[in-house]
């Protein structure tokens, strides 16, 4: 494979072309999962549980079935008995799909509030609606178990009689009876903590969030004659989907047809099925078409937010703020089932740093709320909130500056993170130096309050299998088709790596992302994975046309296949040095030579390069109301190479705004009963237009040296230190030390007045 | 010699190393010659077919999908570590 | 059960339209499920996402919170009717240009509410483009080139005679 370290003379990798689907989307065309509109079609709504905790004793939906219009109901005992099984999805993520199935609706137990118990279809909305009503559920409550500590104690009341602990956790016995556990070790960190100058130990709280995507769910489903399953849904992997609805209906794999439709955000919370089991269920038994979409508030109780946790850290270092050893425990909420994002989230919680003996005991803690699933960077953002705010303590303690401590600890190229492993090609102390150099870093700062904070984040990502077919037109057009949905104008990003290997421009290229039967096995748009993998099949399958095209034109100008090569955009005959063609001019002599050509190439890498992200904050405080002002905003990021510069700054963009939303106004509010209160935008506070300051992206480039245009993730690690960020900055501001999540006015006026006190 | 990093909560099957050396030239070689030397971990590490589930396997630093299966070119450094999905 | 659906008469993005409406549907399900301009999105139903913006009779408004017989004679402008045939709005060309969409879910009806923003004030300030948007959430971008192409947009409107 080329490697394109040093290369600077892309032609087309780096520049900005409009996306091709940002026409649709400006004016209304694009067509997401619940614009689709079929012939006779029903819509399906769902009744989900108002108990965090209760036996399903049994469901009467008779009379719901008798009002005019209703055309069908579903509880859990119509769908097949599953035993609990592990599948992975093309040998990379693992889920159990019995656990799965019975999250998409209840079959003994409702676990949270929200948990699907039944269903109807009916001729529209409404009457769906007032179906529900009629629905007449037997429920013996039980004790809810809502908060970490309560689960994690002896006495707790037990979700699960007998689980697996779940799909991330290394070991297979359960710890206690509602959490699996797992340790990470490197070393010997009691021996650290012996030899320590100075000993830091803190405990962190952060609450449930969701992604808040601004798009439903929606799915429709339609059933043939001949058993064939259409599925239109919003998902960032439409091979997962159609996997698991696969086997949770028991149906050949062969005989389900997933499109994906185009989403409007996922952010990790659209990688596996809600609704999709009982609409087609329902397009089965009717025989029409079935749409099913989820509410707001269906949303916020019933799919997959990112969970709270409970975090304690303990540092050992040298008073030249070096730090010899790390110790924690992270206990994360897994909700209704094991395997949350606890394991993800001790795999990247020192990987930023150089610590020779470190340890950490992992949780995944079961409890009465939603599923927990991955929100960006997957257990991320408290985890960094963590060991970021204690870094700054570290750096206070010794008076040395927070930066120049986290310089000193930087990992490079080769440390070892906490698996061992070593580091592959990072540039993370080039990443702190240039937040140094930055003017932000020593601008004057202005506000009543006013206060700076810094934060330091690493995530790897996933490789995982992606698949691309590129076809060769006689009029020199090219189409390009991929196999993983394009959340945000990864469509543009991979059309860009195909023209600059095929030399021409990248208006001659159409990509699109065909449904499941077109085009071959793809894993999800997640793990920032995309420009990466997706990019590498698509370099894979540009190479393999030009080498189709290259033995068209040995054919064409008489000469033997190794007497041809392509660089630069042209096929040059070696035998005779004025004799070349174009790709294009090579494209129209198809015809003549055979007819068009069609590649496709599927590639699992074996990773996609780290992601260093650094953010600079300063805010006002406001100390009468406790309200956080951001003033300005800096958020730096090694990209590998921005293949779309644009875009890659929005992605950095989006996760500073998700993570400002994280750190200071959204959380989960349960009442005691285990409903959630907050089941509004107006009361889940996710950040507006008000809220935000014009966000800055400073890109940096370390090429990963096992991508051919040197491209790393980017999508996810920007979610990390908004929190740690502004706790840092808020410190430097009005001196109290924030260690829970939200930071909302409330919690830091009480702190401030806490202070005041002296308490 | 293949060097094999052994995860934490393992340790107590080799007597507390964090390294041990083991030959093979497959995943699945190492894990059964593991298995001989230190009796019990083979059947912590893979579950009958495939590694056990949510657990990857990293050779030379970088993660092989092919897991059980996964082939070794020359001596190599493996960790196993639990599976990175992504959001 | 007797039944209250009403023809409704209106004009949307210049034409005419009837359409049959019961009393518990929204505008915003009339646009979509009835009239099937799905350029219109939902994304809360209550009225705090904004992604269901248009503008009645001069006023943009959430969709989802406007009666269906409410557009009984009344104008209404929805993303649909916003670009002149391949000539697209300078508020839409501006969003492609600065990369102001991602998923491009929430940006019908963050043009129509710009859109209504810059009919009443031709060159506001970016606090009151912020002030004015607020309404309208947006999950991928942040704001910021929301901002600016909202920004870029009023200069070539105003500069247009």
């Amino acid at each position: 494979m080329k490697h394109a370290e040093g290369q600077v003379d892309f032609k087309v990798i780096g520049t900005t072309p409009e996306r091709p689907d940002g026409i649709e989307k400006v004016t209304g065309r694009a067509r997401f999962a619940d614009d689709i509109h079929l012939p006779r079609m029903l819509f399906g709504k769902i009744l989900r549980s108002p108990h965090a905790h209760a036996i399903i004793k049994g469901i009467d939906t008779s009379k719901a079935l008798a009002l005019p219009g209703v055309h069908g109901a579903l509880t859990g005992e119509d769908f097949p008995q599953l035993e609990s099984t592990v599948i992975s999805h093309g040998g990379a993520s693992t889920i159990d799909i019995k656990d799965l199935a019975e999250n998409c609706i209840a079959r003994d137990k409702a676990l949270y509030d929200g948990h699907a118990v039944a269903a109807v279809v009916a001729d529209n909305y409404h009457i769906a609606e007032q179906a529900l009503e009629l629905i007449e559920v037997d429920y013996e409550i039980l004790t809810p178990v809502l908060e970490i500590e309560d689960a994690l104690k002896d006495d707790a009341p037990v979700l699960h009689e007998t689980f697996s602990p779940g799909g991330f956790i290394l070991q297979t016995e359960k710890s206690h009876s509602n959490a699996g556990s797992f340790k990470l070790r490197l070393g010997d960190a009691d021996r650290a903590f012996q030899n320590a100058d100075h000993v830091l130990e803190e405990t962190f709280q952060t609450r449930c969030v969701h992604q808040g995507y601004i798009e439903p769910h929606s799915v429709t489903v339609e059933w043939s004659h001949n058993h064939i399953m259409s599925v239109w849904t919003s998902t960032q992997g439409h091979f997962a989907i159609r996997e698991q609805l696969a086997f949770i209906l028991r149906h050949p794999l062969n005989k389900v047809k997933v499109t994906p439709m185009e989403i409007g955000g996922g952010f990790g919370g659209k990688d596996q099925v809600y609704i999709e089991p009982i609409a087609a269920m329902f397009a089965k038994n009717t025989g029409r078409p079935v749409k099913i979409a989820m509410s707001r508030a269906d949303m916020l109780r019933g799919t997959g937010p990112s969970p709270g946790a409970n975090i304690r850290v303990k540092l050992a270092a040298k008073k030249d703020g070096t730090l010899l050893g790390a110790d924690l425990t992270l206990a994360y909420e897994a909700g209704a089932y094991p395997g949350g994002p606890v394991t993800s989230a001790a795999l990247q919680a020192t990987a930023r740093y150089n610590i020779p003996d470190q340890q950490i005991l992992g949780h995944d803690v079961l409890l009465n709320k939603p599923k927990m699933k991955q929100y960006r960077a997957p257990g991320g953002l408290p985890v960094n909130f963590a060991m970021e705010s204690m870094l700054d303590i570290l750096a206070r303690k010794l008076e040395l500056d927070p930066l120049e401590v986290r310089l000193t600890n930087a990992m490079v190229t080769g440390d070892r993170m906490i698996t061992g492993i070593p580091c592959q090609k990072i540039g993370g102390k080039e990443l702190l130096k240039a937040v140094r150099k930055h003017p932000h870093f020593t601008s004057h700062l202005t506000g009543r309050n006013p206060g700076r904070g810094l934060a330091y984040a690493m995530w790897f990502g996933a490789g995982m299998t992606s698949s691309a077919a590129l076809t060769a037109n006689p009029d020199g057009s090219v189409k390009l088709s991929v196999g993983t949905p394009d959340l945000s104008g990864t469509r543009m990003t991979l059309a860009m790596q195909a023209a600059e290997t095929l030399g021409i421009p990248v208006s001659s290229i159409s990509v699109s992302i065909p449904d499941t039967d077109s085009i071959a096995f793809s894993f999800m748009a997640v793990g920032s994975r995309t420009t990466h993998s997706t990019g590498l099949a698509v370099y894979e399958a540009a190479q393999q046309l030009l080498r189709r095209m290259t033995e068209r034109a040995a054919l064409y100008w008489d000469v033997d296949e190794t007497d041809v090569t392509f660089s630069d955009g042209m096929f040059n005959n070696q035998k005779d040095s004025t004799l070349t063609l174009t790709f294009t001019e090579m494209a129209h002599l198809l015809e003549k030579l055979g007819g068009p050509i069609t590649v496709q190439s599927s590639v699992t890498p074996k990773s996609n390069g780290a992601q260093l992200t650094a953010h600079l904050v300063d805010i006002d405080v406001d100390t009468e109301t406790g309200k956080i002002e951001i003033q300005r905003y800096t958020a730096f990021q090694d990209v590998g190479k921005a293949i779309h510069p644009d875009y890659v700054s929005g992605q950095m963009q989006g996760g500073v705004a998700q993570g400002i939303g994280w750190a200071l106004s959204e959380a989960y509010q349960y009442d005691e009963a285990g409903h959630l209160l907050n089941t509004t935008l107006l009361d889940y506070r996710m950040p507006t237009s008000l809220d935000l300051p014009d966000i800055e992206t400073v890109i940096l480039e370390t090429p990963n040296p096992n991508h051919p245009f040197g491209v790393r993730g980017v999508g996810e690690s920007s979610i990390m230190p908004p929190a740690g960020a502004l706790a840092n900055a808020l410190y430097d501001a009005v001196g109290i030390r924030m260690t829970a999540l939200p930071m909302t006015p409330g919690a830091v006026l009480e702190k401030l007045k806490k202070k005041q006190r002296g308490s | 010699m293949n060097q094999i990093w052994i995860p934490a909560h393992l340790q107590h099957f080799t007597n507390g190393s964090e390294r041990v050396e083991i030959s093979g030239s497959n995943i699945r070689q190492v894990i059964r010659a593991l298995d001989n030397k230190y009796p019990g971990l083979g059947e912590q590490l893979r579950e009958g077919d495939m590694l056990t589930p949510g657990m990857t396997v990293a050779i030379n630093g970088s993660v092989d999908h092919l897991g059980l299966y996964a082939t070794l070119d020359e001596d190599s450094e493996i960790h196993f570590i639990p599976a990175i999905e992504g959001g | 059960m007797t039944d209250y659906t009403t023809r409704i008469t209106t004009v949307i993005n210049g034409q005419e339209e009837k359409f049959f409406c019961e009393p518990r549907e929204s505008l915003l399900e009339i646009l979509r499920d009835r009239l099937q301009l799905t350029g219109t999105k939902e994304g809360c139903n209550d009225g705090n996402c904004g992604a269901c913006t248009v503008i009645l009779d001069g006023v943009s408004v959430n969709s989802c919170c406007v009666l269906g017989v409410e557009a009984e004679n009344a104008t209404i402008e929805t993303i649909e009717g916003l670009a002149d045939g391949d000539r697209l709005h300078p508020l839409q060309q501006a969003f492609i240009r600065e990369t102001a969409l991602q998923c491009g879910y929430c940006t019908p009806g963050l043009i129509m509410a710009a859109k209504d923003l810059l009919a009443h004030e031709p060159l506001p300030s970016n606090e009151r483009i912020r002030l004015w948007l607020a309404n309208n959430l947006c999950r991928c971008t942040g704001y910021t080139r929301i901002i600016k192409a909202v920004a870029q947009a009023a200069k070539e409107l105003h500069q247009k005679p």
